[in-house]
């Protein structure tokens, strides 16, 4: 037992075998995606760059109530509102600051009329600070380019709702 | 004045076109050691930046000259600023006497291995001198630790280097090529090329043997406080010298410039081409090691290099001159 070892000791045998099993490996299929070229699959709830929805004919789904300006941990949201002249509240200024949101989801979850959402877009890297400061006129734009997929997770995850 | 001018020009020009490749291969070797290392770990590796991620280490090579130089306001800023030139500079002028094939060779000098081991013993100062200039602990530790790795295991290549040595009877670096024509010394000295090979990887600080800079005890060893050029320095400056150990390892072992077998079309390649290959199969060993291998503890390590190593080698070269007396095969008779 004890000139085994030894032996393995000198001819380096457990050193050769994991190189030879390294050897091995480097020909096997890659475990990892070709990543910014092929994406990963996402889940109906991840959490990525927020979105302002409308309702299919047009009209802001945002009712200025706040609760996610409340909610939020972070205070990433600032929101100031307005009545307008048809006698319903909108809001005229919907702010998140996406360098101090933590995006925990909170603002979506406490959103009662499904409003506020983060949709699955994760690759929303700038240049600048300043244009991580999204306005609401951003997250609208955000909501009507992700529409279909916010819409189809919504419904996708209604169950557990 | 016009011949002292065109001598200078000429020596110049040499000097580039030897630093230039070397400077280019170190960037590409970088490459390679990462795209080694995630291929054994079944990743991609950088693959985006030209075509399979060729350019990579020029993007980051850019990238590190725009970026801020932060030198620490306790910190002896003259040495600080010395210790990464020191490190590229003694990386790169030993490549002056690696012969690339026959008169091949920028500086043909008569103790050429002498001048190579001790431009590679002087590169512990550099990771001493950055390491103290630092004035953190971290770094200074690294340094500590460096300092002692490298003298250690710098005493067992110098033994094994005897062996060679032996064998040849010459200091030249092209004389020890020209006398493995017929016979690698890999085959009759397998065993202090293998000695020869894991302390290359101490005397680089690679993996295993990765101390220095142990990234879970010490941050990054000495390079902790650099960033910038600076640390773009000793990154360059330590490739270089892995590049070196391997070309150092193929112009002892495996035969420098000389084709493993001289038939048809083997002997049809140039000879730097097959110094290249081999330089390339050394570090392509390197980088597996580097994937394969966990790091050893700090007493392992010095029980290795002063325990087994050094005896061993010891032993090797009473060896190696006992078998050339008595066969009458030494050299220079």
């Amino acid at each position: 037992m004890k000139i085994s070892r030894l032996l393995k000791t000198i001819f380096m045998i457990d050193f050769v075998t994991g190189l030879l099993i390294a050897i091995k490996e480097t020909f096997k299929a890659k475990k990892t995606i070709n990543y910014p070229f092929e994406k990963g699959s996402l889940g109906t709830r991840s959490r990525g760059e927020h979105a302002l929805r409308r309702y299919p004919n047009g009209e802001e789904r945002c009712i200025a109530c706040k609760l996610c300006e409340a909610v939020c941990p972070a205070q990433a949201i600032t929101i100031e509102s307005k009545e307008r002249d048809d006698g319903s509240r909108k809001t005229v200024r919907y702010d998140i600051d996406m360098l101090k949101c933590i995006y925990c989801g909170l603002c979506e979850e406490s959103c009662p009329v499904d409003a506020i959402v983060q949709g699955p877009n994760f690759e929303f890297a700038t240049e600048s600070r300043e244009e991580l400061y999204y306005t609401k006129e951003k997250l609208l734009e955000n909501g009507d380019r992700w529409e279909n997929i916010l819409a189809a997770n919504i419904k996708a995850d209604s169950s557990h709702r | 004045m016009d011949s002292y001018f065109s001598i200078l020009l000429t020596e110049v020009y040499k000097i580039l076109f030897l630093l230039v490749p070397v400077l280019v291969s170190v960037a590409m070797i970088v490459w390679l050691d990462r795209r080694v290392w995630a291929f054994v770990q079944k990743r991609r590796g950088p693959n985006v930046v030209g075509p399979f991620g060729l350019f990579q280490s020029l993007a980051d090579a850019l990238k590190y000259i725009f970026k801020e130089i932060i030198i620490p306001a306790s910190s002896n800023k003259l040495v600080f600023v010395l210790a990464p030139i020191v490190t590229m500079t003694l990386a790169l002028i030993s490549w002056a006497v690696i012969p690339f094939g026959e008169d091949f060779v920028l500086a043909d000098i008569n103790v050429g291995i002498l001048y190579l081991f001790a431009v590679s013993s002087l590169g512990v100062y550099g990771i001493i001198m950055g390491g103290w200039a630092s004035n953190s602990k971290y770094p200074f530790l690294g340094a500590i630790r460096s300092a002692a790795q490298m003298v250690s295991y710098e005493v067992s290549i110098g033994v094994i280097i005897i062996n060679v040595l032996l064998c040849v009877g010459s200091l030249n670096l092209s004389d020890i090529v020209m006398a493995q024509q017929n016979l690698w010394f890999v085959i009759p000295l397998f065993p202090m090329f293998v000695i020869f090979f894991i302390s290359a990887l101490a005397e680089t600080n690679r993996p295993p043997f990765d101390l220095p800079e142990a990234e879970a005890e010490l941050v990054a060893g000495y390079q902790t406080e650099y960033s910038g050029m600076m640390y773009a320095m000793f990154w360059l400056g330590e490739y270089a010298n892995i590049l070196l150990m391997c070309a150092m390892g193929s112009i002892l072992f495996l035969g420098g410039w000389f084709s493993p077998i001289d038939i048809f079309p083997f002997n049809a390649v140039p000879g730097p081409f097959w110094l290249m290959f081999k330089i390339l199969f050394l570090f392509i060993l390197f980088a597996l090691v580097k994937a394969t291998v966990p790091r050893y503890r700090y007493d392992q390590l010095m029980k290795l290099g002063w325990k087994i190593f050094l005896p061993f080698s010891l032993f090797y070269v009473v060896l190696t001159s006992s078998f050339l007396i008595y066969f009458d095969l030494l050299p220079g008779k």
